[in-house]
């Protein structure tokens, strides 16, 4: 078995073999899944105490069509704000104060509370009063079927959006959905450069530190060693990225059994999913139903037409170059420190590179052919992250190609490079070494 | 022939030059000692004939042969600076270096077997090595050096760091390495041990070779012509006037003298023999050789002061 080979069986299975690395991957898409979602179910909490709110309505016509929620319960009340003002009442949280007829006086309607009052609260009154006072409006008009007129002419549009290509064929596009899969791949590069270049950065560190490079340089090369290590920690992160596409798809395929499963099905399935994300705040009107039926029904479409197979490629090919490229780095910081304090100084012009390859990628995707996309998707140090913004509209073949082999020129460089500081670095004990001095290193 | 020879070594680091034309001549099958103050470049020459760095100018030769960097793997390495994976357990990780030195799993488990054995700490096997107290640690690096049998074994301070039970166990060791044919350098400030087990050393002092040959050869060469001799004298004259020697100090006891002697210019130790025996039986005759400690010590501060 070759050197390097025992070397990155080492690094890989140390870290494969960890319970940390087991447990964020297994509880990793969970906690995703709970990021987006607790906040939600947290707010859709109900409180258990039913809060009492006053009514003092001088017209009489307003008091009786508040219903009670399951937060609030409203009564009637004949006292005056100034007696409830006066008295010390804990049960009453609120008064809806209605002096007038509220079509001529819009302000004639008050809520009044000792604390702050919440917004539900607010919108509920808000909302059963518009409604009162919409259809009070539409009578004052005197026209037969006039509601009838003015549902008939609500309008839900959206306009359809179809690329041609190459071959004459139409497919449905949506910039939505290219937008929110270009995002959702930026954000995993950028992730795991960040994370597993600085994974390369602590190995190469602990060796030194550890001072068992001295050892392991007398019977493998020092690029050996490097290399090793680099693919190794690569191989951790695809070993990651592999199983979260496969719990990915497993929860997918599993949530749709569930729902009903077969062909026919699947449109009643996600509208159905829908509607309980949504959480039953809102109840849809029978007519919307139509039209979201439709709105998923182009929304398959149109993650049927993305070329998951071309994106999945190119997104693998990114993913290797560019942490090919920041683990070089990384290796080469590593060896040059002697303390993780020291790292900070080195480590931040990298980082600032990463920030402005990630900023770059967010503002790219209003414009995905735009020149700031376009230059960034070409310069190595960002095209990792800003191609993947540009990866689901279809970039020109030419631009990829070109892209990827810049890519991957810088990389094997900056390798060559950071091998040069490693080999240097990595016995160099003592003070921390100015850039001037890892400079020449490579010369050495 | 000689096994492994250095040349004109000459290496720089900023701001200093470590070494300075350095040359050794390491005879095979032998023990050769690596001597010097702090600082002095032992190391580096060490690490430049294991190709960690390399030489400014001038050559490292293995039997008459460049070095090449396949003669890496003729060497076992221990080097001063201990290190080994804290969190990995002790056999996992012998295992792992000795296949990095090319050894097959198989193979390496078994020779690992033998010297976990041999030192009577198979049940480190499943320990983190984090656990191990320092003197434990240096004794898994020594097998980790001998593992591969490399023909060239090189420790830097193998001493430094055991209680003196285990300083003698691994000299020990070292002894037998010779006798099944390995070639050894190291390095060392332990005087007392150079004289015990080292053919041959080089003395290096402020990156040059100071002083260099085998080890009875130097002490001969260092000593200072002084003997010890015990005769049986009874009561009566004793004579200590001679052209040959002059007394430096003369003990009498009943039945017994003791004289610390220096010969003169050109005596030899039989004529001065002849001449005592003439008249005393001699009961013990010794050359007084310097120790390796004193020459260490009068060398490098001779080189000092002429430097100064």
């Amino acid at each position: 078995m070759n050197k390097t080979a025992i070397i990155i069986k080492r690094e890989y299975l140390r870290r494969v073999s960890k319970k940390s690395f087991l447990l964020v991957t297994l509880l990793m898409p969970f906690m995703v899944a709970a990021l987006a979602f607790v906040p939600l179910w947290l707010s859709s909490i109900r409180s258990d105490d039913v809060k009492t709110v006053a009514i003092m309505d001088a017209t009489g016509k307003y008091a009786s069509l508040f219903e009670d929620t399951g937060n609030f319960r409203f009564i009637n009340s004949d006292k005056s704000l100034d007696d409830y003002r006066n008295s010390d009442n804990k049960e009453i949280v609120a008064f809806l104060n209605i002096t007038g007829d509220l079509l001529q006086n819009p302000k004639a309607a008050t809520l009044y509370s000792e604390k702050q009052i919440p917004g539900e609260l607010s919108r509920l009154v808000n909302q059963t009063l518009e409604k009162v006072l919409e259809e009070e409006k539409l009578t004052s008009f005197n026209i037969p079927n006039l509601r009838e007129i003015i549902n008939e002419s609500k309008v839900n549009f959206s306009v359809q959006t179809i690329k041609w290509g190459a071959d004459g064929s139409e497919n449905t596009s949506s910039a939505m959905a290219a937008s929110i899969l270009g995002m959702i791949f930026t954000l995993i590069v950028y992730t795991f450069i960040v994370v597993y270049g600085s994974m390369v950065m602590q190995g190469v560190m602990e060796e030194k530190t550890n001072r068992i490079v001295e050892l392991m340089i007398s019977s493998v090369r020092p690029f050996d060693l490097m290399m090793g290590k680099i693919i190794g920690i690569a191989l951790v992160g695809l070993t990651q990225l592999f199983l979260w596409g496969i719990m990915t798809s497993a929860l997918i395929a599993g949530g749709t059994f569930l729902l009903g499963g077969g062909g026919a099905a699947d449109i009643s399935a996600v509208q159905q999913g829908m509607s309980m994300a949504q959480g039953g705040g809102m109840s849809m009107q029978p007519g919307v139903d139509m039209a979201v039926m439709q709105e998923v029904n182009e929304w398959l479409g149109i993650i049927h037409s993305i070329n998951f197979v071309e994106i999945g490629i190119f997104f693998i090919l990114y993913f290797i170059g560019g942490y090919l490229l920041y683990a070089a780095i990384f290796a080469a910081i590593g060896s040059a420190i002697n303390q993780q304090e020291d790292s900070n100084q080195f480590i931040a012009p990298v980082m600032v590179f990463m920030i402005f390859a990630l900023y770059a990628g967010i503002y790219s995707i209003d414009n995905p052919d735009g020149p700031l996309a376009f230059w960034c998707s070409m310069i190595p140090f960002t095209s990792p992250v800003v191609m993947m913004v540009r990866l689901p509209y279809d970039v020109p073949v030419w631009e990829l190609l070109v892209s990827v082999a810049l890519l991957f020129a810088t990389a094997m460089a900056l390798t060559w490079l950071s091998a040069k500081i490693y080999r240097v670095g990595i016995l160099m004990y003592g003070k921390k070494p100015s850039i001037k001095e890892m400079i020449k290193w490579v010369k050495y | 022939m000689y096994f492994l020879e250095a040349e004109d070594v000459v290496k720089q680091f900023s701001g200093h030059l470590a070494l300075n034309k350095v040359s050794i001549q390491v005879p095979p099958g032998k023990i050769f000692g690596l001597l010097g103050p702090n600082g002095a470049g032992k190391t580096t020459l060490l690490r430049i004939i294991n190709r960690i760095t390399a030489p400014d100018s001038g050559s490292i030769r293995f039997n008459g042969l460049e070095s090449t960097p396949e003669d890496v793997f003729r060497i076992g390495y221990m080097p001063e600076e201990r290190g080994l994976y804290k969190k990995m357990k002790v056999g996992e990780q012998a295992i792992y270096l000795a296949r990095l030195k090319g050894l097959s799993y198989p193979e390496a488990k078994k020779r690992l077997m033998e010297w976990f054995d041999k030192f009577e700490i198979t049940s480190w096997w499943n320990r983190k090595l984090e656990e191990l107290s320092k003197g434990m640690q240096q004794k898994i690096q020594f097998i980790i050096t001998v593992i591969h049998k490399p023909e060239l074994l090189i420790f830097d301070e193998p001493f430094s760091g055991f209680d003196p039970v285990n300083a003698d166990r691994v000299k020990q060791e070292i002894l037998e390495l010779k006798y099944l044919g390995h070639t050894i350098i190291f390095s060392t400030h332990n005087m007392a041990s150079v004289e015990e087990i080292c053919d041959g050393i080089a003395l290096i002092d402020r990156s040059k070779v100071v002083l260099s040959g085998e080890v009875n050869e130097i002490r001969n060469r260092f000593k200072s012509n002084i003997l010890n001799v015990a005769l049986r004298w009874e009561e009566g004259i004793f004579s200590i006037d001679s052209n040959y020697y002059t007394v430096l100090s003369a003990k009498a006891r009943t039945g017994e003298v003791k004289m610390r002697i220096r010969k003169n210019p050109g005596a030899a130790n039989s004529e001065i023999l002849t001449e005592l025996s003439r008249a005393y039986e001699i009961m013990s005759f010794t050359e007084e050789l310097p120790s390796m400690n004193d020459i260490f010590i009068n060398t490098v501060s001779s080189t000092n002061s002429t430097q100064i």
